[in-house]
C-alpha cells in the first residue's frame, strides 16, 4: 500500500542541511512538520542523500517518541500523565477522552480527526491536570470539562 | 532599570506568558486588554513577561504607573480585567477586589496604601532569587531588558579582565554544584575538560527536562533565555571551547522560540561569534531540539542524539570531559547550572557561597507541585526543610486534606513522608532519607494518593522509558513493574516485598546508567516508610488510600453524612442515590455501578466518604453502619 508521496519537500528540506548524519534528527523533525509524519519512501530517500543506512534511520524513528510512521489526525489530542498531573488525576482524564474518541493511546479516529497521545509532562504542572488539542492548552481539566473541550474541535 | 521601572512614563500592562500562564487564559486575556485599551483610546505599553513563579494565582496581570510601585493581580479573568484597567490605570486606583501585592518601594516609587508588599506574602518570604531573579520581571525576548538589569556584564568581566583558570577558581570556591540532581561540583568539572588533552572542545547546555512533574529549566529558558546564554560564554571560555549547543526539549515549544530568538539577538550585540567584544574570543550556540526520549537527559545518551544516533548510553570512562561529542572534550551542565554563573561572577564566590550550607552552597529552584495550595516555580536557599516548603511557602495541603509525603527527583527520587518532614534540603541529606535532590520536581501528596500506585507510575515510566541497551534496566525494571501490577490487581502472592527489595537493589548496582541506576528508588523508598500500606495491599488486599480500583469500594459514612448532595451530582454513572437534602437520607454508593473514578471522594467537603478493601464479603451498608458504631 505505497502511496504516493510528493519528494520535491523532502528534496527541500535536505538541501538546507550539510553536516551529514548528525543532522539526522533535525531533518526528522522537517520531514514530520511538513507531512504530519515519516513516509517511507521519504525515509529511503534520506537514507541515499545522507548516505547511510535505511535501517539507521529506522532505529532512530523508532526509539524517538516524537516520530510517527502513520499520519496523525488533525487535532493531536496530547494527554499529560506526567508525576503532578497523575496526582491530580490525569488517569480519569485520559479514560474520559477514550470514551470520547473511542481510540486507544496512539490511535486515531476513523474520520481522521484526532489523534489521542498521552505524553510525559509538558512542564504546566501548576495548571494540571492538562490537555493539549493542536497548539491549544488548557488547565485543570477537571471531571466534565474534557468533554467541552474536544466539542470546540468536533465541528471546525 | 529596577523592579518598580519609575523611569517609565507610561502606563506599563504586564502579562504572564509562560506555557503555564497560557494554559490558565493569558491568551485570551491579552487579546481583551488589547481591545480594551484600544477601545478607550489608552496610552499604555502592554508587556510580555515569563513566569514569575506563583502558578496558583494564574492568569497575572500587573500594571505600574509612572513613578508608583509595580501592583500584582491575580487570577485575572477576561471579564474583569476591563474594571481593573479602568480602575487602575484610568484613575491611579488599584482595584482592590483582586489585587494581590505591589513591590516593594525600594527605588523611590510611591507605594499604595493597603496593599501587602509582594516580598512580604508567605509565598516569597522564604526564597531567596538569584537564577529566577529576572523570571517575570524582564521581557524574555529584549536583549536590551536583560542589559539593563546588569546583564552580560559578567561575560564582559570574565573576557577583559580573567583568566580561564581564574573563573574556573572562582566557580570551585562558590560551591556551585550541577543542579541537574547528580550534584557534581561545577567547577571541577570545567577544570576537567579544561584540562583535558585536545584541538576543539565542545559545551553543551544540557535542556532536555525529562522529569515528568518539573518545570524549572522551562521557565528560566522562557522568563530569561540570556542569563543561560551568558553562563554558556563564561563556560565556554572557561574551558576553552568556541562552539555549544543546547539540547532542548521538543515538548517546550515556548522555550524553543525564545532561544531561538535569543541567540541571533546576542549575535547582533556580538556578544555570540567571531571575536566577542572585541577580544578575539569565538563562541557561537545551536539549537538541537530532543524528539522525546527521557534517557537523553543521560550526558552520554545526549551526546550520542546530537550526533544523530539513537539515544543510548554508553559506559564512563572515558567520561565527556575526556571524550564526549564526536570523541572531543566535552563539557555538559543543566540549564539552571548556567543561569547560576553570571550572578556567581558578578557578586563573587563568597556571596554566593554564603547561602546554602557547607556542602551544598546557594540556590534550588523547585517546582512546587501536586496536592499544595500555593502550587508554583520557586527559589529557596539550601538547608531550608521541606516542611517550610510545603508549608509555609506552599501553604499546606489543598482542600483541608493531610499530608502524606512530598516526592523528589521524580522518577529517579523518593519520597519523604510527613514524620522526616524536617529533613533539611541538601544534597547528601536528601540522598540518606532515600530520595534524591534530583533537577527540582516536587510533588506532594495527600492521603488520596496510594503509595503502591505511585511507585508503578513511576516503574512504568521508566520501563517505557528504558533504552534497552543494559538487561538490568530493560528487563528488571520491566519485572518491578509486573509485580507491582499484581499487587495492585490482588493478586499478589505474599513474597512480593522481598523480591521487589531483592530485584530493586540488583537493578541499581548493576545498570549500566542513571536511569536504571535510579529506577527502584522510588518503589524501595515508598516500601521503607509505608511498610503498612504495602502489607495491607499483599495480605489483605486493600488500597486504604481508594486509587487502587481493583482493592477498593466506595462507602458514605451514615451518621455524619451531610446531605449536601455534591457526590451525588458529582457521580459520573449514577450510583449514589439519596444523600440530598430532599431524600432526607445519607448518601448510598451502590458498588455494583460504582467505576471508582474516585470524584465522591475527593468532592466531598466533609471527608465522609472513604475506602474499604473489596475482596471482605460483607455488605457495604451494613459494613459502614457496623464501623460507625463500634
Amino acid at each position: 500500500m505505497v502511496k504516493k508521496v510528493d519528494l520535491c519537500v523532502a528534496e527541500g528540506i535536505l538541501k538546507k542541511y550539510t553536516d551529514g548524519v548528525s543532522d539526522l534528527i533535525p531533518v526528522l523533525q522537517d520531514v514530520q512538520e511538513a507531512y504530519g509524519y515519516i513516509p517511507e519512501p521519504v525515509l529511503y530517500f534520506i537514507a541515499e542523500r545522507l548516505n547511510i543506512y535505511p535501517s539507521h534511520i529506522f532505529g532512530v524513528i523508532t526509539f524517538y517518541s516524537q516520530f510517527k510512521q502513520k499520519p496523525a489526525g488533525k487535532y493531536i489530542v496530547k494527554v499529560c500523565v506526567g508525576t503532578a498531573c497523575h496526582v491530580k488525576g490525569s488517569e480519569r482524564v485520559s479514560r474520559e477522552i477514550h470514551e470520547l474518541l473511542k481510540v486507544k493511546v496512539g490511535g486515531t479516529t476513523d474520520d481522521g480527526r484526532f489523534t489521542f497521545e498521552e505524553v510525559a509532562c509538558v512542564g504546566a504542572c501548576a495548571q494540571a491536570p492538562m490537555v493539549i488539542v493542536g497548539s491549544d492548552e488548557y488547565g485543570k481539566v477537571v471531571h466534565g470539562e474534557v468533554k467541552k473541550v474536544i466539542k470546540k474541535y468536533q465541528k471546525s | 532599570m529596577t523592579k518598580n521601572e519609575t523611569m517609565t512614563n507610561k502606563p506599563k500592562i504586564i502579562l504572564g506568558m509562560g506555557t503555564c500562564g497560557v494554559a490558565a487564559g493569558a491568551k485570551a486575556l491579552l487579546e481583551k486588554v488589547e481591545g480594551y485599551i484600544k477601545e478607550k483610546k489608552i496610552d499604555a505599553e502592554i508587556v510580555h513577561v515569563g513566569c514569575i513563579g506563583m502558578c496558583h494565582e494564574e492568569p497575572l496581570l500587573d500594571i505600574v504607573m509612572p513613578k508608583r510601585t509595580r501592583v500584582i493581580y491575580g487570577k485575572v479573568t477576561a471579564d474583569i480585567v476591563s474594571k481593573i484597567i479602568h480602575s487602575h490605570v484610568q484613575q491611579d486606583k488599584p482595584e482592590k477586589e483582586h489585587v494581590l501585592s505591589q513591590m516593594l518601594p525600594d527605588d523611590g516609587a510611591n507605594p499604595y496604601p493597603g496593599i501587602p508588599y509582594y516580598e512580604e506574602m508567605p509565598f516569597n518570604r522564604k526564597q531567596q532569587r538569584i537564577v529566577l531573579k529576572n523570571c517575570g520581571f524582564i521581557n524574555p525576548l529584549s536583549i536590551d531588558e536583560y542589559i539593563a538589569r546588569d546583564g552580560y556584564e559578567s561575560a564582559r568581566k570574565v573576557l577583559l579582565s580573567m583568566k580561564p583558570e581564574e573563573v574556573i577558581d572562582v566557580v570551585k570556591r562558590s560551591g556551585l554544584r550541577g543542579r541537574g540532581g547528580a550534584g557534581f561540583p561545577t567547577g571541577s568539572k570545567w577544570e576537567f575538560c579544561r584540562k583535558a588533552m585536545g584541538d576543539k572542545k565542545y559545551l553543551i547546555c544540557n535542556a532536555d527536562e525529562g522529569d515528568p512533574g518539573a518545570f524549572m529549566d522551562r521557565s528560566v529558558l522562557e522568563g530569561d533565555p540570556h542569563s543561560v546564554l551568558e553562563g554558556m560564554i563564561i563556560a565556554g571560555y572557561a574551558i576553552g571551547a568556541n562552539e555549544g549547543y543546547i539540547y532542548v526539549r521538543a515538548e517546550y515549544p515556548l522555550a524553543v522560540k525564545h532561544l531561538k530568538l535569543a541567540v541571533p539577538h546576542a549575535r547582533e550585540n556580538g556578544l555570540l561569534g567571531k571575536n566577542i567584544l572585541g577580544t578575539g574570543f569565538d563562541f557561537d550556540i545551536e539549537l538541537k531540539q530532543g524528539a522525546g526520549a527521557f534517557v537523553c537527559g543521560e550526558e552520554t545518551a545526549l551526546i550520542a542524539s546530537i550526533e544523530g544516533e539513537r539515544g543510548m548510553p554508553r559506559s564512563k570512562p572515558p567520561f565527556p570531559a575526556n571524550k564526549g561529542l564526536w570523541g572531543k572534550p566535552t563539557n555538559i551542565n543543566n540549564v539552571e547550572t548556567f543561569a547560576n554563573v553570571p550572578q556567581i561572577i558578578l557578586k563573587g564566590a563568597e556571596w554566593y557561597a554564603n547561602f546554602g550550607t557547607e556542602k551544598s552552597r546557594g540556590t534550588k529552584v523547585f517546582a512546587l507541585t501536586g496536592k499544595i495550595n500555593r502550587t508554583g516555580l520557586i527559589e529557596v536557599p539550601m538547608g531550608i526543610s521541606l516542611k517550610e516548603i510545603v508549608f509555609d511557602i506552599g501553604g499546606g495541603i489543598s482542600d483541608g486534606k493531610a499530608f502524606k509525603a512530598v516526592q523528589t527527583g521524580g522518577p529517579s527520587g523518593g519520597c519523604i513522608p510527613s514524620e522526616i518532614i524536617d529533613t533539611p534540603v541538601e544534597y547528601e541529606t536528601l540522598a540518606a532519607v532515600g530520595a534524591i535532590m534530583g533537577s527540582g520536581g516536587m510533588v506532594v501528596m495527600d492521603n488520596a494518593s496510594c503509595m503502591v500506585e505511585m511507585a508503578r507510575f513511576f516503574l512504568n515510566f521508566t520501563t517505557d522509558e528504558s533504552c534497552g541497551k543494559c538487561v538490568p534496566c530493560r528487563i528488571g525494571t520491566k519485572r518491578l513493574l509486573e509485580i507491582l501490577e499484581r499487587i495492585i490487581a490482588g493478586k499478589a502472592k505474599g513474597n512480593e516485598m522481598d523480591i521487589l527489595v531483592e530485584l530493586g537493589s540488583t537493578v541499581k548496582a548493576a545498570s549500566l546508567c542513571g536511569l536504571g541506576q535510579t529506577a527502584p528508588n522510588p518503589v524501595l523508598s515508598m516500601m521503607r516508610y509505608f511498610k503498612d500500606e504495602y502489607e495491607e495491599h499483599i495480605k489483605d488486599k486493600s488500597c486504604r488510600a481508594g486509587a487502587c480500583t481493583a482493592l477498593s469500594r466506595y462507602i458514605v459514612s451514615p451518621d455524619t453524612c451531610k446531605m449536601c448532595g455534591i457526590c451525588v451530582k458529582g457521580c459520573p454513572v449514577d450510583a449514589i442515590s439519596d444523600g440530598t437534602k430532599k431524600s432526607k437520607k445519607p448518601a448510598f454508593i451502590h458498588d455494583d455501578k460504582c467505576i471508582r473514578c474516585g470524584i465522591c471522594f475527593e468532592k466531598c467537603p466533609f471527608d465522609v466518604i472513604y475506602t474499604k478493601g473489596a475482596k471482605k464479603a460483607v455488605h457495604a451498608k451494613e459494613e459502614a453502619l457496623g464501623e460507625v458504631k463500634a
